[in-house]
């Protein structure tokens, strides 16, 4: 028994440290425009899709990958600020999240349309197949390459944010917006960078998402809930509020699978629910 | 904006001039009759679009007039199909007690949930919409002695209309039926928004924070609409559950929520109307275009919902006004 706590512990963490590259981005992003991104599990999708064509069609290594989908998620979403994005800042939430609704249907049947609606299957390097055994645990190599990576991204993540001249800013335009403009930083320049930058990540996560929750069009709807729930619970525009948000959601999700599979995803929206009527700013949030 | 702020009337006249009933909206309703005479064949799609206009119109409550954004209105129209179709189920086939007993029931859910809604406003308030829908759905899903679970509710039977009318293939009674319903509820919802209730739901809309300091009670006002809204959508599922004498989990998923938000947008939100003609011409695209490439609907629906957005805000109905009152001005 407590093997199998354990067992739920590890997989869930990993979950949540997907979860979280899969959603850091959209907290920043929120917080600082207050757009409400509906299309940022679009944007992962793309991500997880540049994966699986380059890997099937081109032969390209898995790792090589990793930042093509980076890129391509980047890139994708600085043509959209651009063209869409830009006019509806100042916009009503409601107008913001019908238009990302829309990209989102668009997305999912440009995928269903190029793809199928099949499942993409990723063919991992023989040395992130297999799992380790530690003290009866068994842990896969993939999830932890999962971690270590996503902990290694939190730390470049923080570090950037807390240490140079660009973090201040975003810090700043997040903490207050009009201040922020009023003492000459260029927000909207700031703006957009952290946009792609954020967009790159979920690509990103999409990418490394593609073995533990498998990829077809839906993608984009179904960790959209994920995704907004880390959002919302952690708070807008803090990293550690995601962080921590994402980890409880991910152990969540595996323990109530695990431990009460009649009960679905019913478990995850009871505390999303709760917490947000305990805490509606997000459990790190300060508004 | 308003013919308020253009011309200072006593507030009683302004209210009395917008009672009246406008030649537009008598030719709307007289037009609804057409498809009984001329399209007798798509009967069954024109109940469909009668029963989505009603949801349409019990969202617009919320959304347009009270400014309540919602993705989880389906959770209400489920409950009254299931609470319609169970009731049928039992052994007790007669449709309008059902019609009014899944009323009473949505209203009942409402009235609980608008406790709730009432205290939050923005991303939390559309997040806990979003989470409250997709909780029933899962209880709905998990229940499967009561519901049916994936395999939907089956075995309803419904007792014929007023003791003579039977629902059948053709759709003449469930036409009728749909079409009567969706007519005396729109009623109540025009009496509603007209009256004081209704401006005071405008002013909520505008600025939440100002309607207390004006003697208005935000929260209770808000709670009251979110229930008679409830109990709309419940109407409207109980329509669609005897209508069709099935019901499914799809009745109450998220697609459904989304699916009414971009109808309602697409007519355009705070107009009575605007549901009922975004019902018309989503559910009239939907049958003709599906019958090309089912797969491929979202990507039109996705295309018209980032062109409204960009180019319409206020959508058909809206861009209409606008060009009447331009047209007004230059003549």
């Amino acid at each position: 028994m407590m093997m199998s706590v354990f067992g739920v512990l590890f997989d869930g963490f990993a979950y949540g440290m997907l979860l979280f590259l899969l959603s850091v981005g959209l907290s920043v992003t929120l917080g600082m425009m207050n757009f409400v991104n509906l299309a940022h599990c679009s944007f992962a999708m793309i991500g997880g899709y540049v994966t699986v064509t380059l890997m099937s069609q081109a032969g390209w290594p898995f790792f090589a990958t990793l930042p093509l989908a980076f890129l391509v998620a980047a890139l994708v979403s600085i043509v959209l600020e651009r063209l869409l994005y830009r006019r509806l800042y100042r916009a009503t939430e409601l107008d913001q999240s019908l238009l990302t609704i829309g990209i989102v249907f668009v997305s999912i049947a440009a995928a269903a349309y190029i793809y199928g609606t099949v499942q993409q299957p990723v063919q991992l390097p023989s040395y992130l197949r297999g799992s380790f055994h530690v003290m009866g645990l068994t842990l896969g190599v993939y999830r932890l390459f999962l971690i270590g990576i996503s902990l290694m991204i939190t730390l470049i993540l923080i570090g950037a944010l807390e240490y140079t001249r660009f973090g201040a800013q975003v810090r700043a335009a997040v903490d207050n917006q009009r201040m922020a403009r009023g003492l000459g930083i260029n927000v909207d320049r700031a703006f957009a960078i952290s946009f792609a930058l954020g967009s790159g990540l979920a690509g990103l996560g999409g990418a490394l998402a593609v073995e533990i929750v498998g990829l077809d069009p839906a993608f984009a709807l179904t960790y959209l809930v994920y995704v907004l729930i880390v959002v919302s619970v952690g708070g807008l525009g803090s990293i550690a509020g995601s962080f921590a948000a994402a980890t409880l959601l991910g152990i969540s999700d595996m323990a109530g699978k695990y431990y009460f599979p009649e009960l679905g995803a019913f478990l995850i929206y009871l505390v999303m629910v709760g917490l947000l009527m305990w805490r509606p700013a997000g459990l790190f949030g300060r508004r | 904006m308003t013919a308020a702020s253009a011309t200072p009337t006593a507030p009683h006249v302004y209210l009395e001039a917008q009672t009246r009933w406008r030649v537009f909206e008598i030719v709307f309703w007289l037009a609804t009759l057409v498809p009984l005479v001329v399209f007798p064949s798509y009967l069954v799609l024109a109940s469909q679009i009668a029963i989505t206009a009603l949801f349409a119109l019990s969202l617009d409550l919320i959304l347009g007039y009270a400014g309540i954004v919602s993705l989880g209105h389906a959770a209400f129209f489920g409950f009254g199909a299931y609470t319609a179709g169970l009731i049928a189920k039992a052994g007790w086939g007669e449709p309008l007690s059902g019609l009014v007993i899944a009323a009473i029931a949505s209203g009942l859910l409402g009235y609980l949930a608008s406790f709730i809604i009432s205290r939050f406003r923005h991303l939390a308030l559309i997040m806990i919409t979003l989470g409250l829908g997709l909780l029933l759905a899962e209880a709905a899903n998990s229940a499967s002695w009561l519901t049916g679970g994936a395999d939907g509710l089956q075995g309803i039977k419904m007792w014929r209309l007023l003791g003579y009318f039977t629902f059948d293939l053709y759709g003449y009674a469930a036409y009728t039926y749909s079409l009567v319903t969706l007519f005396l509820v729109f009623l109540v919802a025009r009496r509603l928004i007209q009256s004081p209730f209704g401006l005071s739901l405008r002013g909520i809309r505008e600025n939440a924070v100002r309607m207390p300091a004006i003697g208005a009670p935000s929260r209770a006002h808000i709670r009251k609409i979110y229930t008679i809204s409830a109990a709309m959508a419940g109407i409207a599922g109980a329509l669609l559950a005897q209508t069709t004498e099935t019901v499914s989990l799809e009745a109450l998923g998220f697609p459904r929520s989304a699916d009414v938000l971009v109808i309602l947008i697409l007519g355009g939100a705070g107009h009575l109307y605007g549901g009922l003609i975004g019902a018309i011409i989503y559910m009239i695209a939907r049958d003709q275009l599906s019958g090309l490439n089912p797969q491929y609907w979202y990507f039109w629906i996705g295309l018209l919902l980032i062109a409204v957005v960009t180019f319409l805000p206020n959508g058909i109905l809206g861009g209409l006004a606008q060009l009447a009152s331009r047209w007004r001005g230059a003549s």
